[in-house]
């Protein structure tokens, strides 16, 4: 019996945090490439200590709903799981090549395979460009358009920078986008002064960020001019120093993130036969590219 | 219907027959074998021993007896490959190691009950002894199914859960705020389990370690020492506020988990543990988050104010912080005057008593910092 296992940060205050993770673990349930799928939380029940108690399956994977990895990836989730002899360099990792690694949990005494964290997936590439289509309700977007990745700067995890030029770049090598920068909230590049960073008119603005809270709807939205007041909303797009700034939000919450949890697992020995493929078709149809207009007030964590 | 009505069905017998010419089977009353040697059936229960049987004479008996062999099929073939807390859990609904076969199908038949937290949980069975279950609110336990809201798909029970019936979020699962007004009215043995995890996740598995005498219990000093990052502080908190945490968030009246862990092995906190059906085994995210919180305010030193308050004011003020920690604000009528907490009242005292800094009686809460 196979089991996927996906464990996210969750929040006290804000519902919206572990929303993304719910709704990818119904839609890889939806295309049953596993027995089981189960979530975890760190701040959220079942929490990360007693999620695999909950597992009924002996061939376990656990993927990391996180952006980079860091503190969480290395220290928090292999603790609290109970992951017996981890070590970071299990990974052998640059900071964006973590892949996986199988160790015993012993909270359940069953081997469990460990993956690396979903945003440092060279498939979230992927993700983030249909993310703006999504957004600007355009398959095909690219001419005319700039593209910013957003993230958190070094300030916090310098690995969390890595993943956000990593996907920037790989957007430019496809060559779609007339323009794509990496902007960053805490440094330079800053999103605040994105207009001064694009020629194109239209912008596309994606944060790189697992759910929507207080970063991506309260002070990304705000830095940019997009609104002077998060709680009265704002146009997408909304125009900025004459550019049309077509503000996505978080990019986790797009459905296709469902694909690289199972990008993460299959690589880390998972048989899911053709769900990568049912899962691609599966989120271009029913997309969740209403969160981009929605703008509900929100607490961070 | 009571257990002499039970049906048994063509399958049935035949994985009955096939299980037994595998190896006997002894289970809950019912005990067959097959004499491989004298190729005669043995079938014996609470009712009756019958010896040197045929296969037509294994169906008779088997069929007279049926609420013993789709008990047994129950349990082995529904449940077959379930974990073991999952199978102890469906097994307790129907309080399985209580009651013998006969009686527990009549009581079945009419439909039995359990409490799960706040959730009320039915157990019912068909003639064919296949088992049925409902969940609702225990609050809705006398309710009519029509005027609730039907539900089918276990995941639902996550979004019923994410919100109080004042549209507040609930971080806290097992919190007793679960809203009414829904029903699962027909749910397999698996689906139970399903649903009542994505009400209380975790919750069959804790209990389940407990009734083996395995629950994995992690103290506060446990907890506390584990952690890292902002939480790594505190294990500065002693046994005294410690306490007080678990006074505060950990009582029946803010969480329906009953409180195991300790100060540490050997310390017992004097707070009332709780008396839930299912067991916390380590201080939550959410007590560890507060904790940072109680760590830092408990770094300050006391200090001697001074302030001037009627002796009615001075009730006041405690009828305001007994108000919001039972939360009853809102219960609270508008023109209660007679209530400390009315919003009135607290506007008026405030008017009164806090000056325009904020300060209670004028007096500022840093007095050197306001001289300078």
């Amino acid at each position: 019996m196979q089991s996927l296992v996906i464990v996210a940060h969750g929040s006290h205050l804000n519902p919206d945090s572990s929303a993304p993770t719910h709704n990818h673990a119904d839609t890889i349930r939806a295309v049953g490439a596993f027995d089981e799928v189960r979530t975890g939380f760190w701040k959220e029940e079942p929490s990360l200590r007693e999620v695999l108690r909950t597992v009924e399956g002996d061939e376990i994977y656990v993927v990391p709903l996180f952006i980079s990895e860091g503190y969480f990836t290395e220290q928090v989730i292999p603790r609290e799981l109970r992951l017996d002899g981890w070590d970071v360099s299990e990974w052998d990792s640059d900071g964006l090549s973590a892949s996986h690694t199988v160790l015993t949990a012993t909270d359940i005494d069953r081997e469990v395979h460990y993956c690396g964290p979903v945003g440092t997936h060279e498939a979230m590439t992927d993700v983030l460009v249909r993310r703006a289509e999504s957004v600007t309700g355009d398959p095909d977007v690219g001419d005319g358009f700039g593209f910013a990745v957003v993230g958190h700067g070094t300030e916090r995890n310098e690995n969390s920078a890595k993943a956000i030029e990593y996907h920037a770049d790989r957007i430019r090598e496809m060559d779609r986008f007339d323009e794509v920068q990496a902007l960053y909230m805490d440094e330079e590049p800053e999103v605040d002064d994105v207009t001064d960073y694009f020629e194109s008119e239209d912008v596309v603005v994606v944060p790189l960020f697992i759910a929507d809270g207080f970063h991506t709807q309260e002070d990304i939205p705000e830095d940019m001019g997009l609104t002077d007041d998060y709680r009265t909303g704002y146009d997408i797009p909304a125009v900025v120093d004459g550019h049309r700034i077509w503000y996505a939000g978080a990019v986790g919450t797009e459905g296709l993130t469902a694909d690289v949890i199972l990008e993460r697992a299959e690589e880390a020995g998972a048989s899911i036969g053709d769900a990568l493929e049912a899962v691609r078709e599966r989120t271009r149809s029913t997309g969740t590219s209403d969160s981009a207009g929605s703008n509900e007030p929100a607490m961070g964590d | 219907m009571t257990a002499d009505e039970v049906v048994l069905s063509a399958e049935v017998f035949e994985a009955f027959r096939t299980a037994i010419a595998d190896g006997p089977i002894d289970f809950d009353d019912l005990y067959a074998r097959y004499d491989h040697e004298t190729e005669r059936f043995e079938f014996e229960t609470t009712e009756t021993t019958r010896t040197g049987l045929s296969e037509a004479e294994l169906h008779e008996a088997a069929e007279e007896h049926a609420s013993f062999v789709t008990n047994w099929w129950f349990v082995s073939s529904v449940l077959g490959d379930r974990s073991a807390d999952r199978v102890a859990f469906v097994r307790w609904l129907e309080a399985a190691d209580e009651h013998p076969v006969p009686a527990r199908y009549d009581a079945l038949a009419s439909g039995m009950d359990r409490s799960w937290g706040e959730l009320h949980i039915m157990a019912t069975i068909d003639e064919t002894g296949q088992r049925s279950y409902e969940i609702r609110h225990e609050d809705d336990a006398a309710v009519s199914t029509d005027a609730l809201d039907v539900y089918t798909n276990p995941l639902d029970a996550r979004e019923i859960g994410t919100f109080d019936s004042g549209g507040q979020y609930r971080p806290l699962r097992t919190a007793p705020s679960l809203p009414t007004g829904w029903v699962f009215p027909d749910l397999s043995a698996i689906e139970v389990c399903e649903t009542v995890d994505a009400f209380y996740p975790a919750t069959i598995a804790n209990w389940y370690r407990e009734s083996e005498g395995t629950l994995d219990i992690d103290h506060w000093r446990d907890t506390a020492e584990r952690q890292t990052g902002i939480y790594g502080i505190i294990d500065e908190l002693d046994e005294a506020a410690v306490n007080r945490i678990a006074a505060s968030c950990c009582v029946d009246s803010q969480c329906l988990k009953r409180r195991e862990w300790e100060y540490d092995a050997e310390t017992e906190l004097s707070a009332d543990g709780g008396s839930g059906v299912f067991p916390c085994r380590e201080p939550c995210s959410l007590v560890v988050a507060a904790a940072r919180k109680w760590t830092t305010l408990e770094r300050e030193e006391p200090q001697t104010y001074e302030f001037e308050l009627t002796p009615s004011e001075k009730e006041q003020l405690e009828a305001l912080i007994d108000a919001v920690a039972d939360d009853r604000t809102d219960d609270i009528r508008e023109a209660d005057v007679y209530e400390g907490a009315n919003r009135y009242r607290a506007r008026y005292l405030r008017e009164k008593r806090i000056d325009e800094h904020g300060n209670l009686s004028g007096t500022p809460t840093h007095p050197e910092e306001s001289e300078e």
